[in-house]
């Protein structure tokens, strides 16, 4: 009898069952056999049952494993060969630029980074020297402020005649290092409030709505050299310093004399050296490093 | 008798396999970092058992140096995905009771000594059979707290102003990123232990990894017992 609804393979499967030829013993010849060997039997039938499943399974589990490990490798590849934004594949600046997002909605102003004791101050490490020329005269310094409602040139001078703030916190380098040190300047947002950046609605600017200010600023050494980017709320963060100090001292040519950016909200990458200028802007700042692979946001 | 007998639920099999080139890519990434201020040691005093940088020339031969953009990139892409397995897996065994057998109880102690006697010839019985025995409970669960210690003191150096608490939890940023480290060097540690036990059980146990079955031979039924 054939079943047109089967294939061949499934027939076979029943046969033993539906056609008595095929069978060695008929069942109803059961009572006259010896118990053990049908038992041994039924045995090598179970265990040749449990062989299949066991194939069927293996096939199936590992044909699933190597799919999944090909598609695995081949969509890595895929990731790392993307057509590269400032030094890296596209997906991985992206999801640089997702985690700012996550970044900037948790960030509040009001957490601070920890404050240490004088005596946990640990030496200043020099670590590169961009946008420092050494033979660079620091009586023509002067700090440009661009991008307010009108330009403004200030000396040191003026600098320091804004309300001197003290911190002693940890500077944290990309590279892994860290180390205490103590910070003497003007707050950023101090100097801010007195040339406001513009607003994005043409409104009057109000550092305490930062988000109706333009979005950026940038900072420049006089030779541009070094470049960095800061989003709003990181450079009006009350730890956000304008140091002309470190460790109680005026900065060393090599520290950014004579005045540098002491954020710690950032990494050591951010707390640039001899700022020349600081530029509002709306449009992302170039930053220097961010130019090279490393995360623009680079906040703490 | 041969018989199949169910081990490991689907998921559990995904989200061991998936989490395995997760971490890899975790630690790849993590030595193209550590590169650029290898610290950590082993050692006394003045006395290094063991530098932590595993000499320059390792580093050169790995390909892993001057890569240190590309490994913060990789890591906080990566890190998403390694978290949300992970949590994803502890949810799983919440939810399924797979919990019970994985994680120790008073009875784990002793479970875990006599595996531990036995697997080292030293005490001829084998432990008493359990899915899990004492030993695996302790390491299966303590990879478990080790990857959600590599989730809170990477947050910690991650962003040590917004979550400035935890790092003081952790003795601070340094502290922090010490025991990131080592709890890295920890799942190396753990991963040649695991491969060798799995090499030394054999193939129907680690079939059953992939494809959740494993082949036991049932005892032979009464009948032919007499």
């Amino acid at each position: 009898m054939t079943d047109p609804g089967k294939t061949p393979d499934e027939v076979a499967a029943v046969a033993p069952e539906s056609e008595p030829f095929e069978t060695p013993e008929p069942p109803s010849e059961v009572h006259e056999a010896d118990e053990a060997h049908l038992e041994r039997e039924r045995e090598i039938a179970n265990d040749a049952a449990v062989d299949r499943e066991l194939r069927r399974l293996s096939r199936r589990g590992f044909v699933t494993a190597g799919v999944a490990a090909v598609a695995g490798v081949a969509g890595w590849s895929w990731l790392r060969g993307r057509p590269r934004t400032d030094g890296l594949a596209w997906p991985f600046r992206r999801m640089l630029q997702l985690n700012e997002k996550v970044a900037e909605a948790y960030f509040r102003p009001s957490r601070m980074s920890p404050s240490f004791r004088p005596d946990q101050i640990t030496a200043a490490r020099i670590n590169g020297g961009l946008g420092l020329s050494a033979s660079y005269d620091n009586a023509d310094w002067r700090l440009r402020i661009e991008g307010a409602a009108s330009r403004a040139v200030l000396t040191l001078d003026e600098i320091r005649s804004f309300p001197r703030r003290e911190m002693i916190t940890e500077f944290r380098c990309i590279e892994g290092w860290s180390y205490i040190v103590k910070w003497t300047g003007a707050r950023l947002a101090d100097v801010m409030a007195k040339y406001p950046p513009p607003t994005r609605d043409g409104s009057a600017p109000d550092l305490e709505r930062p988000d109706r200010l333009v979005r950026y600023v940038s900072m420049e050494t006089p030779d541009r050299g070094y470049y960095v980017g800061l989003d709003m709320q990181s450079a009006l963060h009350p730890q956000t310093l304008l140091a002309y100090e470190i460790d109680g001292q005026p900065l060393s040519w090599q520290h950014g004399a004579p005045l540098r950016l002491a954020i710690p909200v950032k990494y050591g990458v951010k707390n640039i050296k001899r700022v020349g200028t600081i530029r509002y802007t709306d449009v992302r700042p170039a930053d220097y490093w961010a130019e090279r692979g490393y995360d623009w946001y680079a906040g703490h | 008798m041969k018989k199949l007998e169910k081990k490991h639920p689907l998921a559990i099999r995904w989200f061991h396999w998936i989490n395995f080139p997760l971490l890899a890519l975790m630690i790849w990434s993590g030595a193209m970092i550590y590169w650029a201020n290898a610290v950590y040691r082993v050692g006394v005093g003045k006395h290094q058992l063991l530098p932590m940088n595993f000499a320059q020339p390792t580093w050169n031969e790995l390909h892993l140096s001057y890569r240190l953009a590309e490994g913060m990139a990789l890591h906080f892409f990566v890190m998403w995905f390694f978290a949300i397995n992970g949590l994803l897996y502890v949810a799983y065994t919440l939810f399924s009771g797979e919990w019970r057998l994985l994680v120790p109880n008073r009875a784990s102690f002793r479970h875990a000594l006599l595996t531990v006697l036995h697997d080292q010839h030293l005490r001829r019985e084998p432990p008493p059979p359990q899915k899990f025995n004492g030993a695996q409970q302790f390491a299966y669960t303590g990879i478990v707290l080790m990857g959600f210690g590599s989730l809170v003191t990477g947050l910690a150096i991650y962003k040590p102003v917004q979550f400035a608490w935890l790092d003081a939890l952790l003795g601070g940023y340094p502290m922090a990123r010490f025991f990131h480290f080592w709890i890295t060097i920890g799942y190396l540690l753990f991963f040649l232990v695991h491969v060798a036990q799995v090499a030394r059980a054999g193939w129907n146990n680690f079939r059953s990894m992939v494809i959740g079955y494993e082949l036991h031979d049932a005892p032979p039924s009464e009948v032919t017992g007499d």
